[in-house]
């Protein structure tokens, strides 16, 4: 599963991947293009116990989210 | 950067920021109005002769000072990015009414806690109105409402609003006599300019570092329990708190609050208009200000949005005052949040067809 939360101002990126892991999904990566966006996402992942790594691409993060 | 970290930062952030607020007041500012995105835009759009209220007119150097210590910081380090043409016109709608919204309360969320610092309980009731709206205002977003992706544009978009409020900056220090200044009433109340300008840039570093949000306080512990973002609000409060105390500016109460009302339902009602719209805009007026500075033409244009808002709630007798909210504020509170819910529901119904039939 893929959310392409690029371009979206917040909260937006957070409410797309949450209705992405409500649906219990395991395996996940979210683009993001801003630093908001990615700490955002990020802590939200955390909370709800997803392992995060971000990887660096040309247009921002791509995040890549992993069921604890 | 780890959560706590993170979080540790934040409070350092915050109460600097408290720290810096009080000091504000202490130094000539109106009570309670260290910082106020809101009531400062307004006072420049009088320093400009966009309104012609007399009391509320000055450059605040506070606000210019916000925007380009975001812009200095973000450019330092790597994160300035222009980007824009996410529903620009809608979001200058918006942000017109946010900034109605906010003057009918008198004050942005920033002045709502530091109002609440002071001891004003009209700002409790504005809180909730302010959660209320967050949280109708989330809805919409569940429903599928946005405003559109942005995309990269021109370090001279970007840029732009920087130039702007430098100009503003540099006729305000060298040519002030082309600019309004008010001799009585809130605009008269004012801190020497360059403590102003250090004091708005150091918080506009610090904001833009710690993603400071009013908004997004408050969402991310109603979404998912997280009090990170909180603690960095909830740090300017205490410290400002702290401050007030000690200074003796701390007054318990409703009746008698410098720069504000009692009028408790159009104090709820005009912040929950400024909940509403933040939410959608992604984020409150100062977020706004320091995403501005950042590069985010789209959020260059709520400035605007904001600063047209304020011009027209002065020259129609919106905004409120000391007696409490005018017919013509609470038509234009409630006209606020139709255009914007009508508007949005139009948006959401067009997207959903658009998934139906293949764009």
């Amino acid at each position: 599963m893929e959310v392409d939360a690029r371009g979206l101002s917040c909260p937006q990126p957070i409410i797309e991947t949450k209705k992405v892991v409500d649906k219990k999904v395991t395996s996940l990566s979210v683009l993001v293009d801003n630093i908001a966006a990615k700490e955002n996402v990020s802590r939200f992942a955390k909370a709800m116990k997803y392992d995060v790594v971000a990887h660096v691409t040309d247009y921002g993060w791509k995040l890549e989210l992993e069921k604890r | 950067m780890n959560i706590s970290n993170e979080k540790k930062s934040l409070v350092i952030a915050g109460a600097i920021t408290g720290i810096i607020s009080v000091t504000l007041v202490l130094l000539g500012n109106p009570t309670n109005m260290g910082f106020c995105i809101a009531c400062f835009y307004r006072d420049i759009a009088g320093a400009l002769s966009l309104h012609s209220a007399a009391v509320v007119q000055y450059a605040r150097p506070e606000i210019i000072g916000l925007l380009l210590g975001s812009m200095l910081i973000s450019i330092i380090r790597k994160e300035f990015k222009p980007r824009g043409g996410s529903s620009p016109v809608f979001r200058f709608v918006i942000s017109f009414f946010v900034m109605i919204g906010a003057l009918v309360f008198l004050g942005c969320p920033f002045r709502m806690v530091l109002r609440l610092a002071g001891g004003d309980l009209n700002a409790l009731v504005a809180l909730f109105g302010f959660i209320a709206g967050i949280i109708a205002g989330s809805l919409l977003l569940n429903q599928g409402f946005t405003l559109g992706r942005s995309y990269k544009q021109s370090a001279v978009e970007g840029g732009a609003i920087g130039g702007i409020f430098g100009a503003i900056l540099l006729v305000l220090l060298f040519f002030p006599s082309l600019l309004k200044f008010s001799t009585t009433g809130p605009g008269s109340l004012r801190a020497p300019i360059i403590i102003s300008l250090a004091g708005g840039l150091i918080v506009g570093a610090l904001a833009q570092r710690n993603r400071f949000c009013m908004a997004g306080g408050i969402r991310d512990v109603f979404l998912f329990r997280d009090t990170t973002l909180l603690s960095g609000l909830v740090m300017v409060f205490v410290a400002a708190l702290v401050m007030n105390l000690v200074t003796g500016n701390f007054k318990l109460g409703f009746g008698g609050q410098s720069v504000s009302h009692t009028d408790w339902l159009w104090n709820f009602l005009g912040m929950a208009l400024v909940g509403y719209g933040s939410v959608l805009l992604g984020g409150c007026p100062l977020r706004q200000t320091i995403l501005a500075g950042e590069g985010n033409s789209d959020s260059a244009m709520s400035v605007l949005g904001m600063i047209a808002g304020a011009a027209i709630s002065h020259n129609f007798s919106l905004a409120s005052s000391a007696q409490g909210a005018t017919i013509g504020g609470k038509v234009a509170t409630i006209l606020g949040f139709t255009v914007i819910t009508v508007l949005a529901i139009v948006m959401i119904r067009a997207r959903k067809r658009e998934a139906v039939h293949g764009s």
